[in-house]
């Protein structure tokens, strides 16, 4: 059962963390786990459940309330079974010698418990759902790097762009300047900030050893925070199905200490054996066609607004951004003459390759992006708010100790940050999908 | 896989052409078999002339018993067709490791998950669950028939049209390669440009005509035609989940009838509701489908719910435990089935308190759940308990839905969810709920009621057969797939790398066999009951001591179901009428008003079917024309003023006098 390895990688010792002495409030999570490992992974200890074992402390959390969340239940659960199987049994037609009373159908008391014991349940459960959907908000930076070492202040996440693609994963790190094709290495112990999009159609990125999934989707942005605490090789992929390919859109996952990420992204930089080169515009409109199996594709360098343009889905020459036609529509439009605009938008309406035909006159595709509209509708850049929301520094409020907390909690991306700067585009952050389209330049 | 190049199109054909009949020897195969045994069938029906009877008696019947076994056996059928997908799929799995592709190309297995999702909801369990409502609730509320006898057999028809054309899909083109709820962008013109997904929109829509008619028509009937004395909270449990599952049926399909027809508008006409151009967002679709498909799994279990009430009490031989409780608790379940659909998607990104707040409100609903499982065990609490085969089903419900439930509220944690979604975990979680809940609930009702519809009971040794083949089957095949959940497999895969993973799938293959034995062991109970019918007959009406108004009548129910309309005292009415030794009238009968049969429903169902074949093929011409025939059609029928007739009053007075013989024989 090896489903993931843990073994160290590189020349340095692996950062091996003291085994967990959870602090106070999490003496519930310690109990569960003994209670855990007698019940469920007891039972499932042959098989490597990457999910209630991961290496990564955000898919830990969320293991851990995997199994919390089914010992509350199996509080009613179990005696439920228990007395179907004790009823059915005892008041058998055969068994004359139990009571039968055909006419009795109420008792207030009964029915006081059968109503309130689900409901006291699900009041621990809700509690534990607020509290922990916050915490684990995967919007969110991370305030740990295991249970006992906080975030330091000055850390600096490792920032990785993820584009899904028709069917293989395209990594750009964006601090090294290099990217890859189905293969993510990443840091031990460093906080990684993931932002997440799509080519085509909808995937769902997700590395079980390190943090729940994120839907991957074209024309947007979705984020994902996490952090690997141990060296480990593992895989990826999409857990969303998305055409014929989809059972091979996995991706090797490494992780390793600093000192050997820097080395192997030094590696990427100045080209191995399988360099894949530049990944400019042109690489990548080739890279983004249909295909199967894909192997490893390590990138030397890549255009550095790549990732800006795939997000805003104009990354062939002569399209418009979809962004340019957001601040065109926050204008009012054009009326009429935005008709002309229209060619520029398609993406993939009548299939991709129409586009790609449409555009192969490189002077067409020109004098399009150059059509007067064009210049009236120029964003300004870094107008863009950033929906990161920022864990609290004090836990307090979300455990519900001292209740102040409303306002420590910028729970709608619309915090301090987002507020005081004067010059932010109204551009309005869906709550309810606050995967909202970013606009940018 | 090579791409095939479907872009051919004429005016006579659309785009029929020869490229559109089965390729992959499976399918082709298949295509034979079908084809051979269809041609016997029509072949055996002609030469034992029944063209005429089925015609006359059956297709265009509009007495709800008929209607509603003609509802159970498309159910069956689709059941098998949807069976086999399942099979195909745990097969496939458990051969594809380690570089074996396995048995079927992309393009056939991701159909195969398809059809097997849409087939199973739609064709199957919403068949099922119509049925049931069809046959026994007006018998329940002891009404002559339902509200509008032909609207009813015109919604069976245009079930079963859907039905035509998702088998169509199997060999004349191929069907959507989407999973069951046909994302966008994926399903959009771009990703999917052949037939498939046209085939799921045309079948999705016209059978859903014929799932909200039947609603409206269920729902009047519940709130018109009750026998006098039956108010409200009289009404026998399963009329009442009917009700509740009918209101969710009308305020919910609509909405799968709005989107879906976006979808059509975006691949027919060019729109972009949910394409990836212009600014459309298939975001809005992810939500739309759920706000339907939510509400969806309610409307499924809530009848077998009812189902499971009757039989509980009925077999407990004991009133049941806190029926006001249990109305309250399906109301709760009706109106929080509407808050709940964002659990379906929490990771597609949602704030924090968004997805808090449907998670919690998904936790709620397993309160009134939970009242609900309390009270069938107290219902059994001081009981004589007879375990007939619907309370062996009925106790295995109790046992495995409770399991269900419990992951079920566990996928409702959203970070929970984020480990989780989309995983064997889920699947192993609606299976649980679905066929320990749904499937266990019809076979439960079916054997039930089985003497009610034919005035004979079930085979109870291949029954009990059934039983022990599917309960255990049913565990074995689905907690590899728990188990495979918490190791990160995630679902709709084709081939897999990790070699380790394959025993589990092994393992769920078994399970699946052990329940294609319980399966065919239902249909050997069916056939050996059938033949048998002589030993097994039931003459009383009456077999279980049922407490219901529907055992008050002979087995079979004449036409008229109840010579006088029956007058309710009590919660159950006929074991109060039983306990008061109420006399069963025998004279002073009159002729009796009721609904004429008529063929417009087939005829307008099967020219609607040549209208989504048409569209799905551009066919243009044809579908014009099909789509004036409809309209004309309806539109003639409203001149037919032949609608009903009276039975004679010497045909009742004989029909009663021998059912009063039938009851004397066996000294009732």
């Amino acid at each position: 059962m090896s489903y993931v390895r843990t073994r160290g990688i590189g020349l340095g010792a692996p950062p091996m963390r003291p085994p967990e002495s959870r602090p106070k409030p999490r003496q519930l999570t310690a109990l569960a786990k003994v209670l855990a490992a007698l019940s469920l992974t007891g039972a499932l200890s042959a098989c490597n459940t990457v999910v209630l074992d991961p290496a990564g402390d955000v898919a830990r959390q969320q293991g851990d309330l995997v199994v919390i969340s089914t010992l509350l239940m199996l509080l009613i659960v179990l005696p439920v079974m228990a007395a179907t199987c004790l009823f059915a049994w005892r008041y058998r037609a055969s068994n004359k010698e139990a009571v039968y009373q055909p006419d009795w159908d109420h008792s207030t008391q009964l029915e006081l418990l059968i109503w309130t014991a689900p409901l006291l349940i699900i009041i621990c459960l809700g509690a534990l759902t607020w509290v922990t959907t916050h915490l684990l908000d995967p919007y969110r930076t991370i305030g740990r790097i295991d249970a006992n070492t906080p975030v330091a202040a000055n850390a600096k996440p490792l920032e990785v762009e993820v584009v899904a693609l028709d069917w293989k994963w395209l990594f750009i790190y964006p601090e090294q300047g290099v990217a890859t094709v189905n293969e993510l290495v990443v840091p031990t112990g460093r906080p990684l900030h993931f932002k997440i999009t799509s080519s085509s159609v909808m995937n769902s990125f997700y590395v079980p050893a390190m943090a729940g999934q994120i839907y991957a989707m074209p024309g947007m942005e979705t984020r994902l925070h996490a952090v690997v605490n141990k060296p480990i090789e593992t895989v990826g992929f999409s857990a969303n199905y998305s055409g014929a390919g989809f059972s091979n859109m996995r991706f090797a996952t490494r992780a390793v200490s600093d000192a050997d990420f820097a080395k192997w992204a030094e590696g990427v930089k100045a080209g191995g054996d399988k360099a894949g080169g530049t990944l400019d515009r042109i690489a990548y409109l080739q890279l983004e066609k249909p295909s199967e199996k894909v192997p490893v594709i390590r990138y030397a360098s890549v255009a550095p607004d790549l990732y800006d343009a795939i997000v805003d889905m104009c990354v062939e020459p002569g399209k418009m951004c979809m962004s340019e036609m957001m601040a065109l529509d926050a204008r009012g439009g054009l009326g009429k003459a935005g008709i002309r605009n229209v060619e520029m938008l398609a993406y993939d309406k009548h299939g991709r390759e129409a586009v790609a035909k449409a555009n192969a006159n490189p002077n067409a595709a020109i004098q399009r992006e150059l059509a007067w509209v064009r210049a009236l509708c120029r964003q300004m850049p870094g107008t863009a708010p950033d929906n990161t929301v920022k864990a609290p520094t004090n836990l307090r409020s979300l455990t519900g100790a001292g209740m102040a907390a409303p306002q420590s909690l910028p729970l709608f991306g619309k915090g301090e940050q987002a507020l005081s700067q004067p010059q932010a585009e109204p551009v309005a952050v869906n709550d309810a999908a606050h995967s909202s389209q970013i606009s940018r330049n | 896989m090579e791409v095939v190049d479907h872009s051919h199109w004429s005016p006579l054909l659309g785009r029929l052409w020869w490229d559109a009949m089965p390729q992959e020897p499976i399918v082709l195969a298949t295509f034979v078999v079908v084809a051979l045994g269809g041609a016997a069938l029509v072949a055996g029906l002609t030469y034992f002339k029944l063209w005429g009877y089925l015609w006359k008696e059956w297709f265009t019947s509009v007495d709800h018993k008929k209607i509603g076994i003609m509802y159970m056996v498309l159910g069956l059928v689709m059941f098998l067709r949807g069976f086999a997908d399942a099979v195909m799929m745990r097969i496939q799995q458990a051969i594809a490791f380690g570089g074996n592709e396995g048995y079927l190309n992309a393009h056939h297995y991701d159909q195969i998950f398809t059809a097997h999702g849409v087939i199973m909801i739609f064709f199957v369990a919403m068949p099922f669950v119509t049925g049931l409502m069809n046959y026994i609730v007006p018998l329940q509320i002891g009404a002559r028939d339902v509200s509008f006898p032909f609207l009813n057999n015109f919604s069976f028809w245009m079930t079963t049209a859907g039905a035509v054309l998702v088998m169509a899909s199997l060999f004349i083109g191929e069907f959507a390669q989407t999973g069951w709820l046909a994302y966008p962008p994926l399903s959009n013109l771009a990703y999917s440009p052949w037939v498939g997904v046209d085939y799921y929109i045309w079948a999705l829509q016209i059978a859903g005509v014929g799932t909200l008619l039947s609603g409206v028509n269920l729902i009047a009937t519940i709130v018109k035609m009750r026998a006098p004395g039956m108010t409200m909270m009289r009404m026998p449990i399963f009329t009442w989940t009917a009700l509740c599952t009918n209101i969710l049926i009308v305020a919910a399909f609509p909405v799968l009838t709005a989107v879906m027809t976006m979808l059509t508008v975006d691949r027919y006409l060019g729109f972009n509701f949910f394409t990836n151009d212009f600014g459309g967002s298939p975001m809005m679709y992810v939500n739309l489908i759920w706000i339907w498909g939510h509400p969806e799994v309610y409307i499924l279990i809530l009848p077998l719910f009812g189902v499971f009430s009757e039989v509980t009490s009925t077999f407990s031989g004991k009133r049941l435990f806190g029926y006001s409780s249990m109305v309250y608790a399906t109301l709760c379940i009706t109106i929080l089935s509407y808050l709940v659909w964002l659990h379906h998607f929490f990771t597609m990104g949602s704030g924090a308190s968004v997805n808090s707040f449907f998670g919690i409100t998904t936790m709620v609903i397993s309160i009134p759940t939970g009242a609900k499982l309390f009270n069938w065990l107290f219902t059994m609490y001081r009981g004589r308990i007879r375990f007939e085969l619907p309370m062996m089903w009925t106790v295995a419900f109790m046992l495995t839905f409770t399991v269900g439930g419990m992951t079920g509220v566990l996928l409702a944690v959203p970070p929970a969810d984020f480990v989780l979604h989309n995983s064997l975990f889920l699947i192993a979680h609606f299976h649980n709920v679905i066929i320990g809940g749904v499937l266990f609930g019809i076979f439960a009702a079916i054997n039930y009621w089985w003497p009610k519809a034919f005035g004979f009971k079930l085979n109870q040794f291949w029954g009990k057969v059934s039983f022990w083949l599917w309960v255990p089957g049913f565990w074995v095949a689905f907690m590899p797939l728990y188990i495979l959940g918490l190791m990160g497999v995630t679902r709709r895969m084709r081939t897999f790398d990790d070699p380790s993973l394959q025993i589990f799938f092994v393992i769920a293959g078994i399970g699946a066999a052990m329940i294609a034995g319980g399966i065919a062991a239902m249909l050997v109970q069916f056939a050996v009951s059938v033949w048998k019918r002589e030993e097994l007959k039931d003459e009383s009406g009456d077999p279980w001591n049922g407490r219901t108004l529907e055992w008050a009548t002979s087995s079979p129910p004449p036409e008229y179901n109840f010579a006088f309309t029956p007058v309710v005292h009590d919660i159950d009415a006929w074991d109060d009428m039983k306990r008061c030794g109420v006399t069963r009238p025998t004279a002073g009968f009159r002729s009796i008003h009721m609904p004429k049969g008529t063929g417009t429903g087939l005829i307008l169902a099967g020219l609607s079917t040549v209208l989504g074949f048409a569209m799905i093929w551009y066919i243009w011409w044809l579908a014009a024309v099909s789509f004036l025939g409809v309209i004309g059609y309806a539109i003639f029928h409203t001149f037919n003023y032949k609608r009903d007739y009276h039975i004679p009053v010497e045909t009742v007075e004989a029909t009663e006098a021998e059912r009063t013989r039938q009851l004397a024989a066996v000294g009732a």
